[in-house]
C-alpha cells in the first residue's frame, strides 16, 4: 500500500478549475517529484493535499486513512507537513521560536531540547542565529529555518515546494543534497520543484504536470532521458 | 500638574486595555470587531446585576469578566465564524450590527436610562504635593500588571506564539498544526476579558451604566489602537496611554476642555498623516 495515494483529485478556484483529476502515489521510502511549469498545478495540488485549499472531488488517503476532509492541523499530527513555497518562516520571531513552532504538533515535549540539537548540527547556522529575529536571515538561511522547522514535527512525509526557489546555485546544490540525507534518514520526500534536472536526479519517481493534468509519469532516471522531459524542461 | 499627569495614565490604561482586544482580534482574525467596545457595557451591567442582587463587589468584578470572555467567545461563534473567508465588509457590517443588537438587548432589559453604580469609592492620597486619588493608582498598577502579563503570555507561551504566527501566516501556522478556529476563540476570551477590566476601571471614574456606554470608550480606544500600529500589542499600549494623557490634559485646560475628544481624533489624523500604519505598526515586507 502506497503511503500517500491522490485519486482523481479536482481542485477549483471559484469556477476556474485548476486540477483536473490527477492520480499518483507516494511510497514509503521513496522521493517523488511533481515537476512542472509555473501555473501547472503544482503548489495547489500540495495545499489541497494539506488541507489548506478545498477539494472538489477525488481522495486523498495516507497510511490507509482518509483525509480528503481532514482539517491541515490533524494532517500534521498524522505525521505529514509541508515546506511552503516561498519559504514562508515567521519573519518577526526568533530562528529559535520559528524552530519551537515547527514542534507545535508534538505533545510530548520532552525529546525538545534534543531535537533543536539534531537541526542545529544539520544547520550549523540557525545555532549561529537562534536568537536573531528570522526576518533578517539571508534566502539561504531563511531555506535552511524552513527545512529544519518542517522536520521539528517529525514528519513521516515531508512535502517541499519549490525549495530551491531564488537561491544562488551553490546553494542549490546545498538544498538538494540536505533533501537526499533527509531521505536517507527515512523520511518520506515529495518534491515540487521547476529545477527539473537536479529534482529529477535525485528521485525515485516523478510525474509531469501540465495544465493540472499528469501528462508523464516515471521512474526519475526515465523522465531525464524522455525526449519531451527534455524540451520542454531540461533546456535541450 | 502631576495629578493630571496620573489621572491621564489611568485613563490611558483603560484605553489600552480595551484597543489591546481590537488590536489581537484584528491581527489574528483580520477583522475590526466594532461590537468590541459593547463588551464593556456587557461588564457594567453585570456589575450593576451583582450589586443589586446584594453580591460583594469582588464578585461583580469576578461575574463581570466571566460574562465578557463568554460573550466574546459566543459572538465570535455565531456571529463572525461562519463568516470566515466572507468579504471584509461582510464581517464590518455583521460587527456594527453585533454591536447595535448589544445595546438593544441591554435597552431591553435594563432600560436606555443611565443608572448609578457605586463599585468603590476610594479616598486619595499625597505624592509630591498633588491629591491622587487611591481608584486611579488602582487603575494604573492594575492595569500596568496585565499589560505585562499578557505580554509575556505572547511572548513565552505555546499558545501565545501560535497567535503570533497566526497573525503573520495563517496558512503556515496551520501547517504547524495549528488549529486556527482555536486561536481565534481564545484572542477573543482574551480581549474580552480586558475590556471586562477596563468596563470595571471605567466604573471607578464614571459611576454610571446606559446601553451606550461602550461606544465612546469603545471607539477611543480603536483610535488608541491605530495610532499605536492596528495589529502591534505594544502598539495598543502606547497608543491608549498618548490619548489617555492628551484628554486629560485638554480636559484640565479651561479654553481647551470643550474640545477635548476633537483634539485626540484630530491627533489621529496628524498620526495617520505622518505615519500611515501608526506609530508602532510594521509594514509587511514580503521575501521570495
Amino acid at each position: 500500500m502506497a503511503m500517500l495515494e491522490v485519486k482523481d483529485l479536482q481542485v477549483y478556484y471559484g469556477v476556474i478549475q485548476a486540477i483536473s483529476g490527477i492520480s499518483f502515489e507516494v511510497n514509503k521510502g521513496e522521493i517523488v517529484t511533481l515537476i512542472g511549469a509555473n501555473g501547472a498545478g503544482k503548489t495547489t495540488t500540495m495545499q489541497s493535499i494539506m488541507g489548506l485549499i478545498p477539494i472538489k472531488s477525488g481522495s486523498v488517503f495516507y497510511e490507509g486513512q482518509n483525509i480528503t476532509k481532514t482539517p491541515c492541523h490533524k494532517i500534521v499530527t498524522l505525521g505529514m507537513t509541508q515546506c511552503p513555497e516561498g519559504r514562508r518562516i515567521f519573519q518577526e520571531l526568533s530562528v529559535y521560536d520559528n524552530l519551537l513552532m515547527g514542534a507545535f504538533a508534538i505533545k510530548d515535549k520532552k525529546g525538545l531540547k534534543e531535537d533543536i540539537e539534531k537541526i542545529y548540527t544539520r544547520f550549523p547556522r540557525l545555532e549561529e542565529r537562534k536568537n536573531q529575529i528570522a526576518g533578517t536571515l539571508s534566502g539561504g538561511e531563511q531555506q535552511m529555518l524552513a527545512m529544519g522547522r518542517a522536520l521539528m514535527s517529525h514528519p513521516k512525509l515531508l512535502m517541499m515546494d519549490e525549495p530551491s526557489m531564488g537561491l544562488s546555485p551553490l546553494l542549490v546544490d546545498q538544498v538538494f543534497d540536505i533533501i537526499k540525507d533527509i531521505n536517507n534518514d527515512g523520511t518520506t520526500v515529495l518534491l515540487v520543484e521547476q529545477n527539473a534536472g537536479k529534482s529529477l536526479a535525485i528521485s525515485d519517481r516523478a510525474y509531469v504536470l501540465e495544465t493540472g493534468k499528469i501528462v508523464l509519469s516515471g521512474t526519475g532516471k526515465e523522465l531525464m532521458e524522455s525526449e519531451d522531459v527534455k524540451k520542454a524542461y531540461l533546456g535541450g | 500638574m502631576l495629578s493630571t499627569l496620573f489621572d491621564g495614565l489611568s485613563l490611558g490604561a483603560i484605553y489600552a486595555l480595551i484597543a489591546l482586544g481590537y488590536t489581537m482580534v484584528y491581527g489574528i482574525a483580520k477583522m475590526l470587531n466594532f461590537a468590541h467596545g459593547d463588551i464593556i457595557m456587557v461588564g457594567a451591567y453585570t456589575i450593576l446585576t451583582t450589586l443589586t442582587m446584594n453580591g460583594h463587589p469582588i464578585i461583580g468584578v469576578v461575574a463581570a469578566v466571566l460574562v465578557c470572555t463568554v460573550a466574546g467567545i459566543v459572538i465570535e461563534k455565531v456571529a463572525y465564524k461562519p463568516l470566515r473567508g466572507a468579504s471584509p465588509l461582510a464581517v464590518l457590517i455583521t460587527a456594527i450590527g453585533v454591536s447595535y443588537f448589544l445595546q438593544s438587548v441591554a435597552q431591553l432589559i435594563f432600560g436606555s436610562k443611565s443608572q448609578a453604580v457605586q463599585l468603590a469609592s476610594f479616598g486619595t492620597v499625597k505624592i509630591a504635593n498633588a491629591e491622587i486619588n487611591i481608584g486611579t493608582l488602582i487603575t494604573l498598577v492594575v492595569g500596568a500588571v496585565i499589560m505585562i502579563a499578557l505580554t509575556l503570555f505572547v511572548k513565552y507561551t505555546r499558545t501565545g506564539r501560535a497567535m503570533q504566527a497566526v497573525s503573520e501566516d495563517r496558512g503556515a501556522a496551520q501547517l504547524m498544526g495549528v488549529n486556527v478556529n482555536k486561536i481565534i476563540m481564545i484572542t477573543f476570551a482574551i480581549g474580552s476579558a480586558l475590556a471586562a477590566a477596563a468596563g470595571v476601571f471605567y466604573l471607578l471614574q464614571i459611576p454610571a451604566v446606559s446601553p451606550t456606554l461602550g461606544s465612546m470608550p469603545g471607539i477611543k480606544a480603536f483610535a488608541a489602537a491605530v495610532i499605536g500600529g492596528i495589529g502591534s500589542i505594544p502598539g495598543a499600549m502606547l497608543g491608549g496611554v498618548v490619548l489617555g494623557v492628551v484628554e486629560k490634559f485638554a480636559l484640565s485646560v479651561p479654553a481647551l476642555a470643550p474640545y477635548a475628544t476633537a483634539i485626540e481624533f484630530a491627533l489621529l489624523i496628524l498620526i495617520l498623516l505622518v505615519r500611515p500604519i501608526g506609530i508602532l505598526g510594521k509594514k509587511r515586507r514580503e521575501k521570495v
